[in-house]
């Protein structure tokens, strides 16, 4: 089984709908949409619901208004400003359970959080994992860890070859999760400064965390120079430039049309997507034999 | 004020809206930039700032003096993050995982630990363009960006106008950076995804209780299905921007908006009034 993340570190420049188009290409996959907070790629693959699960996250102090003598410990030992006139912001709150030990009347009780929900999906392309994370809550990075899981262990008893997941955008703790143990990240970028930057600091961390990465360079006719930029860049990294998709506006139809780019019309950004794909499962297929 | 600009979805505009509204400004009044995009921060990349002053943000992690250790367990057992392990003779640290609550430290009955500061991003900051800039960077490899967005947080100004610029999706990282604002932008595009992912930003902001509207980018693209819902909810829509490829172009190149096609500023300093009028004159067609 192989396992593939598509990251970007900068939103918006394709993850979705490449992924997307790889849902339509590949055989014996499950999808996972690792992308929690905003999630996205159900809005391609029409899922139906299988399965669904609480997502329980770590825990929220509460105070007791009545035990509460009001002595101000906790709010002077927080060291995330959670505790104000002796009551507990739960958007503040980090759950590292620090008050509830020390209060000498004990008052502040640690409660288990519903943080969110995940499903098991059926879609017409296999299955899919995804995930909705409440708002404002935290520990998306062990929503992403649960995603995972649960993709595993579909693939596992379906006998599936892949699993393909949706990457977060950013560097910081999401992403991290989504990393660990995957085969290869496909790391999709735009010829703009900001992607480049945002490019070379996802690509630190991949390096930092010892996984193979490969990039494609979406919309690389928007700017021709920094496209040159981004190429001799990965040259120098030792990373394969895997596809370069030019700008066309199917991206942004297909994804109104509800349907993966690939489907929704042939052409330069569908041959160019199938070829990608070629050319992952080659280096991936590689990558078992060496 | 106080001026947020979130999105939900990455890659809307949240950088080009907060960097052309900071230099839209900055003739007429103080302004500062605060970049919270703390893990991929884009900000400096339109204005070149040099920065003047660079500070470390750091995490408190414990160090334990092994010779007074009892190896009770006690670090270990209050510890929520599993980032102590207490074996018979050693303690083991990650520190990667420690969010420095300062448990372990105060409860330790031997008193044995002290905690040392780790660093996990720097804020750096430059005056620039007439604009105070400044941006928190998470170190590469880190995972904890709410830790630096705070820092950055703790030096907005009270007086004149404070924007900034947040990271995209909806959880914890984003929280941090617009709560305690008076006004959230939330920037969107007229697509599925955009707008998906803008309803999901419309239900933080309510949950945090801020007024709020929408700047809608690449107007022309995708569908009318984001105007409607804006229409449907009541949100008012501050400014429309054409999907053009000029401007696609100057943002490639790390040109600000308002730099490259100078009409631009009178419609940042237009969205800006209609902000101001929003957020003092209390309800102004939005729902809270």
């Amino acid at each position: 089984m192989k396992e593939v993340v598509v990251l970007s570190g900068k939103g918006g420049t394709g993850k979705t709908s490449i992924l997307g188009s790889f849902a339509a290409l590949s055989e014996k996959k499950v999808l996972a949409d690792c992308d929690v907070d905003a999630a996205d790629l159900h809005l391609l693959l029409n899922p139906s619901v299988r399965e669904q699960e609480e997502f329980w996250s770590g825990q929220i102090a509460t105070i007791d208004e009545e035990e509460c003598t009001r002595c101000g410990l906790c709010e002077q030992l927080c060291r995330f400003d959670a505790i104000a006139d002796y009551t507990v912001d739960p958007v503040a709150c980090e759950g590292c359970g620090f008050c509830a030990r020390i209060c000498p009347v004990s008052a502040i009780t640690m409660q288990e959080e519903l943080a969110g929900n995940y499903f098991v999906s059926e879609t017409k392309y296999g299955p899919l994992v995804h995930a909705r994370l409440g708002i404002a809550k935290e520990n998306s990075g062990k929503l992403v860890a649960q995603v995972r899981k649960k993709a595993k262990e579909v693939a596992e008893r379906e006998g599936l070859e892949y699993i393909l997941s949706d990457g977060p955008p950013g560097i910081g703790c999401p992403v991290i999760s989504s990393i660990s143990g995957v085969d290869l990240a496909l790391l999709v970028t735009e010829p703009t400064l900001s992607g480049i930057h945002d490019l070379k600091r996802v690509q630190g961390v991949l390096r930092h965390f010892g996984i193979q990465s490969a990039v494609c360079i979406n919309k690389w006719d928007l700017n021709e120079e920094n496209t040159l930029n981004i190429e001799h860049y990965c040259s120098e990294e030792g990373v394969l430039v895997v596809s370069k998709i030019p700008y066309d506006d199917v991206f942004t139809e297909a994804m109104v049309h509800g349907v993966p780019v690939v489907e929704y019309a042939k052409g330069p950004v569908a041959d160019e997507i199938e070829h990608m794909w070629a050319s992952l499962v080659r280096f991936l297929r590689q990558e078992t034999r060496g | 004020m106080k001026i947020a600009v979130a999105s939900g979805k990455g890659g809307t505009g949240k950088t080009l809206v907060a960097v052309s509204l900071a230099l839209s400004l900055s003739q007429g009044e103080h302004v500062q930039l605060l970049d919270c995009d703390v893990e991929e921060p884009n900000d400096h990349i339109f204005l070149n700032p040099e920065f003047s002053r660079r500070e470390s943000v750091l995490v408190q992690v414990p160090q334990v003096d092994e010779t007074g250790c009892t190896h009770c367990g006690e670090c270990a057992r209050v510890c929520a993050y599993h980032a102590i392990a207490v074996f018979a003779s050693r303690v083991l640290v990650f520190p990667q995982l420690c969010h420095g609550c300062g448990a372990c430290s105060y409860l330790c009955p031997e008193n044995v630990i002290i905690e040392s500061g780790r660093e996990i991003g720097v804020v750096e900051s430059a005056r620039v363009k007439g604009i105070d800039f400044m941006h928190g960077k998470l170190t590469v490899g880190e995972a904890l960006a709410p830790p630096v967005i705070r820092e950055v947080q703790r030096h907005a100004q009270s007086g004149g106008t404070v924007i900034i610029d947040a990271s995209p999706g909806t959880s914890c990282p984003v929280v941090e950076a617009v709560k305690g604002s008076d006004f959230c932008i939330l920037v969107t595009e007229p697509t599925p995804f955009g707008l998906n992912d803008l309803m999901l930003a419309v239900e933080m902001v309510k949950k945090l209780d801020l007024p709020f509207g929408v700047v809608l980018n690449r107007s022309g693209t995708g569908d009318g299905k984001t105007l409607e819902y804006c229409r449907e909810e009541g949100i008012p829509i501050l400014l429309t921007i054409p999907l053009d490829t000029r401007i696609a172009r100057l943002y490639s190149k790390g040109i600000p908006l308002v730099e490259g096609i100078p009409e631009w500023k009178e419609r940042f300093i237009e969205l800006f009034a209609k902000i101001t009028e929003l957020a003092y004159e209390g309800s102004g067609g939005i729902k809270r």
